[in-house]
């Protein structure tokens, strides 16, 4: 920022306070995420004689191993690799179909296309949760229970993603559609050629707030996944409670809690202007 | 607005807008509307039928006290996670407008909780506050504060509550840092000249210049504690105890999959849907108003 030695900011000379404000929130924050990587890193017997330790313990690789290759229903490296497919399904899946029905939209004037833009926008309402006995007798009546794509096809059916590439289509100039006409390209060549290549950042954006999304789905997969080689990570976490009296294997759950964190977490912050982007850009 | 360069021909379009159509009637408009179609009726208890009730399910429901109370734990809960999550956001995005040149290295540190999903939220905190092995629990425990979510209805209400409003911090942060940056220095500068100090011209200037952002954001925050929540009760209380945290959402939930009743399930859906409705028109009107801001 180029106002940075202005006047406003030679007054704050108690920037220390500040900087001490800051560093304490963000202690706090991270209090719940570190306490969960030290009992990853312990034994069990650490753990259920309170207190337990809030430094590291040498147990990192046993207890990582055990739950990646062993878990408590499931390995969780298989739970890893289906909330991979579902996430990817989802933020693949949403981004293509909505690149195409915003370039119809945009690009062409075709029959029915007011009702088509009204029965999406009507989507934009209506979450997940507010249809879910419904939308599970489907997907059963389908036979898709227990299978990636009765995991990721009701996520995909929204309207976010498609009001988004609607807007940026309207900024590209009119002039290059015309070019490509007066050319005699086929709308397809257009869409590719131009189109595409233009909305690269906002597709990259909006890739990064669908990944999280979808990985972070809970209710779903809870209802449709009744076998455990089919759980994602997120729903399975809540799987490895034992439901009596049972004293819960707590560094397994809470090493697989971390591993549950680690993608979306390396998403956000190896990508974060991407992801400001597309957060802000989704919302509005 | 419309575009002035069109391409000719209508089989490709319907094409293009195919795939979207289809998934959107199979996986959206057909299940609400059954949604709608099943809130009429009672199943029998078998399965087998179910009788025509017109809107008796939702009398039942509107008379039902236990739904009555889920409303009103929804309200509490979504007022407390609102509040909970704005003001830390507030306050940080405060300090790190401030500090120009480290503010990029806590925005990073303060994104991460984003990226955590609710149920995983919520398993950390139930660690912490675990009756028999959390850390914090414990240390309440030795501060002569006997800590049992199990069984206190309002403790639990308070580590749900926590639970979800600690993820949105980080969201509430990105939208009132960006908001904070984009208020205009000559003005703040202008009142520091004039002598105001540094609250006084947070709360002449700088507060009313993002008030649009707080708005946007207390919309945006109550319709994630209704819907996206579900995670953390789920995992923290399962709605207890005495259904002191059975938030709208999760009643949906409990009566429909856990409880088998359908219709009941239903007309909650329904009602859920008009207030989802309501909440979306709140955000268009003031969307189209900030425009005019």
């Amino acid at each position: 920022m180029a106002f940075g030695n202005g006047i406003v900011q030679k007054k704050g000379s108690h920037l220390w306070l500040t900087h001490l404000f800051m560093i304490l929130g963000v202690l706090i924050i991270f209090f719940p995420i570190w306490l969960a990587f030290v009992a990853s890193t312990v034994t069990q017997p650490e753990i259920v004689s309170p207190p337990m330790p809030i430094l590291p313990g040498d147990q990192f690789i046993d207890n990582y191993k055990a739950a990646l290759f062993a878990g408590v229903n499931v390995p969780v490296a298989k739970m890893l690799f289906n909330s991979f497919v579902m996430a990817m399904g989802i933020a693949v899946g949403k981004i293509t179909i909505s690149l195409l029905s915003a370039f119809a939209i945009v690009y062409f004037r075709f029959p029915g296309r007011q009702v088509f833009f009204w029965l999406i926008f009507i989507t934009l309402m209506l979450p997940v949760e507010v249809r879910i006995v419904p939308t599970f007798e489907v997907i059963a009546s389908f036979g898709l229970l227990n299978s990636y794509s009765g995991l990721i096809l009701p996520l995909i059916a929204s309207a976010t993603a498609t009001f988004l590439f609607r807007q940026f289509f309207m900024t590209i100039p009119d002039e290059l559609a015309e070019a490509a006409r007066v050319d005699g390209a086929k709308p397809m060549r257009f869409f590719i050629d131009i189109v595409l290549p233009m909305s690269r950042t906002n597709i990259a954006a909006l890739f990064v707030i669908l990944f999280i999304y979808g990985w972070n789905q809970y209710l779903w997969p809870l209802l449709i996944t009744t076998d455990p080689e089919m759980n994602t990570i997120v729903m399975g976490i809540k799987q490895m409670f034992p439901s009596g009296d049972d004293v819960a294997e707590w560094p397994v759950i809470m090493a697989t809690s971390i591993l549950a964190m680690i993608p979306p977490v390396i998403v956000v912050i190896s990508m974060q202007k991407l992801f400001v982007r597309g957060l802000m850009d989704s919302e509005k | 607005m419309e575009k002035r360069v069109i391409f000719r021909g209508w089989l490709l379009p319907i094409c293009l807008v195919a795939p979207q159509l289809i998934i959107s009637i199979i996986f959206f408009f057909y299940p609400a509307a059954q949604a709608v179609w099943q809130s009429l009726f009672i199943p029998d208890p078998f399965g087998l039928s179910s009788q025509y009730v017109g809107l008796g399910n939702f009398e039942y429901l509107l008379g039902d006290k236990y739904y009555r109370a889920s409303f009103l734990t929804t309200a509490v809960f979504s007022v407390l996670v609102t509040f909970c999550s704005m003001i830390p956001a507030l306050l940080l995005a405060v300090c790190a407008d401030r500090l120009i040149k480290s503010s990029g290295i806590y925005s990073t540190l303060l994104i991460w909780p984003y990226a955590v999903a609710p149920a995983v939220a919520g398993v950390l905190w139930m660690f912490m506050f675990n009756t028999r092995v959390g850390i914090v629990s414990w240390y309440l425990g030795q501060l002569g504060y006997d800590w049992n979510h199990v069984l206190n209805g309002g403790e639990a209400m308070g580590l749900v509550v926590i639970a979800s409003a600690w993820g949105r911090i980080s969201y509430n942060f990105l939208f009132f840092f960006a908001a904070l940056q984009s208020v205009p220095k000559s003005l703040i500068e202008a009142s520091a000249i004039d002598g105001a100090h540094f609250w006084r011209r947070f709360f002449d200037i700088v507060l009313p210049l993002i008030t649009p952002t707080a708005f946007f954001l207390l919309v945006v925050n109550v319709v994630y504690s209704f819907f996206e929540t579900f995670g953390v009760i789920h995992t923290i209380t399962a709605g207890g105890p005495q259904q002191a945290t059975t938030i709208l959402v999760y009643k949906v939930f409990s009566d429909g999959f856990v409880g088998q009743d359908l219709g009941s399930s239903s007309a909650q859906s329904v009602i859920l849907l008009v207030v989802v409705g309501l909440l979306t028109v709140i955000q268009f009107k003031y969307i189209e108003k900030r425009v005019h801001y």
